[in-house]
């Protein structure tokens, strides 16, 4: 079987760390900034940043329908923080000035921008994580809460009483930054989806 | 469970969110919602920017909290303000406020001398100027989660932004190469902490986001800190002090991104009005030189 290659979206913010991550799996990784880098790509991940940028520059640089097509022929996506807004079928907290923000509308779930406050809110806390035998040490940064899931959301994880990690076949969503830890368990997981 | 705020990752992990960024200074909330439709990871909040502090003169100090608050409220994204370097107090009151980044700044005028703010003491992370690979190092010795090149700011000239990347990257390369037993020297010579100089030798990168800042106007000289390999961008006057400023901030936005393909580079960079009036270096005083502040 040949090695499954990734692509990490690197429009902006923090895509350098999810592609060490798995480069130390001994994954092949693309960076992905037009649509044609998406060829020959069996998995995505969605990088935290700032989503309202990356949704614009989707926008700019038509990469919502190539994303979508992606999904449906089959292809894993993962969005981590602003990457799991930017799966969200709805999204709270968009400035009135925006009225929409651009999204890819792929998972079932409402998800709220910012939700636990400024960055003097931040946290980490370890997480209890399904099918994880031990806690995950989730870093929570201005973090997105999954304020609701449709029926086939799986829910995998929850901090403070909210849903924080989700999956939906070959969708994964984290409102918390695995790539900051240096804990490769959920990009395991995430591979173990393609 | 256990949760911790203020955590050196918690701080240096959110400086990881701007890098291929651009954070834009904005006077107004009018300004903060142009900046952010145009694709700004974050906003700087001041009351001048650095081009009016320069003609205006006097002493610059931390923006008033109510027009703080006013930029606070009309944007999602990321809020940073500035205090005066060594002036802890001004970044308490930020802190306050709820400011998502400090930017201990040698634009505002100089509250200390000899030392800048103790920075591990705050929750909120702080950003700070840099001319050489010392100073940089210093500043994360005392907290920094970021480290941005000083350049001239408010001259619309990126000379003194390239010189001060190209000083950087530049000793960082240089001690990848020296072998473990000078590092002691080289750390002495740097005016550095040693542990840090030991990092750099075995990463070759700082141990923080390292942005680009001061005197950059165009896509083309956003593009050209990126190839120089900073990981992100302020732009200070580059954008309301010029013709068409949310053209211009969309442009450059697009060109951090994109900063490695120069079609998309001469499409953004067409028929941009026109750029902020910029200011030759050697026509400035020294005492008019803004980064040479800061120890």
């Amino acid at each position: 079987m040949t090695q499954p290659k990734i692509g990490v979206l690197a429009l902006q913010g923090a895509f350098r760390e999810h592609k060490q991550t798995l480069e130390r799996l001994n994954i092949e990784v693309t960076e992905v900034r037009l649509p044609r880098d998406l060829a020959g790509l069996s998995g995505l991940i969605i990088p935290g940043g700032e989503s309202t940028t990356m949704g614009k520059l989707m926008v700019d640089y038509d990469l919502l329908e190539p994303i979508r097509e992606f999904s449906s022929s089959g292809g894993a996506i993962w969005g981590t923080c602003a990457g799991a807004i930017l799966l969200a079928k709805q999204i709270e907290g968009v400035p009135p000035q925006f009225g929409t923000q651009p999204s890819l509308e792929l998972m079932d779930m409402r998800v709220r921008r910012n939700a636990f406050g400024r960055q003097v809110d931040s946290f980490e806390a370890p997480l209890e994580v399904k099918g994880l035998e031990t806690p995950f040490n989730a870093v929570f940064i201005r973090a997105p809460i999954i304020e609701w899931v449709g029926e086939d959301v799986d829910v995998l994880s929850k901090a403070e009483g909210e849903i924080v990690l989700a999956r939906a076949g070959r969708l994964l969503t984290s409102s918390f930054h695995p790539e900051l830890t240096g804990d490769s368990r959920l990009h395991e997981l995430f591979l173990s989806m393609i | 469970m256990e949760a911790q705020q203020g955590t050196l990752r918690i701080k240096t992990g959110f400086a990881e969110m701007f890098k291929g960024g651009v954070i834009m200074d904005v006077v107004t909330p009018e300004q903060a919602r142009i900046a952010e439709a145009a694709g700004a990871t974050a906003v700087m909040a001041l009351e001048r920017v650095p081009a009016d502090i320069r003609k205006d003169g006097g002493v610059a100090r931390m923006s008033d909290p109510t027009m703080i608050k006013g930029i606070l409220a009309a944007v999602s994204i990321p809020v940073m303000a500035k205090v005066r370097i060594g002036h802890f107090v001004e970044a308490q009151i930020l802190q306050a406020l709820g400011v998502d980044f400090i930017d201990e700044s040698e634009v505002l005028t100089p509250a200390d001398e000899a030392y800048h703010v103790e920075k591990h003491a705050f929750k909120v992370p702080f950003v700070n100027g840099a001319k050489d690979l010392g100073e940089a190092l210093r500043r994360i010795g005392e907290g920094a989660a970021m480290i941005r090149t000083k350049g001239e700011a408010g001259t619309g000239n990126v000379v003194e932004a390239v010189r001060h990347a190209r000083s950087i990257l530049g000793s960082i390369r240089s001690i990848q190469s020296r072998p473990l037993e000078e590092l002691m020297a080289v750390a002495r010579d740097l005016q550095a902490p040693y542990e840090l100089v030991l990092y750099i030798h075995e990463h070759g990168k700082l141990p923080v986001v390292n942005m680009a800042a001061g005197g950059i106007a165009t896509p083309a000289d956003a593009a050209l800190m990126m190839q120089l390999r900073m990981d992100g961008v302020f732009v200070g006057s580059g954008v309301f002090k010029s013709g068409d400023p949310e053209k211009r901030g969309k442009a450059i936005v697009r060109a951090v991104t994109h900063f490695n393909n120069p079609d998309i580079l001469a499409e953004v960079s067409t028929d941009l009005g026109e750029p902020m009036v910029g200011i030759n270096l050697d026509t400035l005083e020294i005492e008019q030189r803004m980064a040479l502040r800061g120890w």
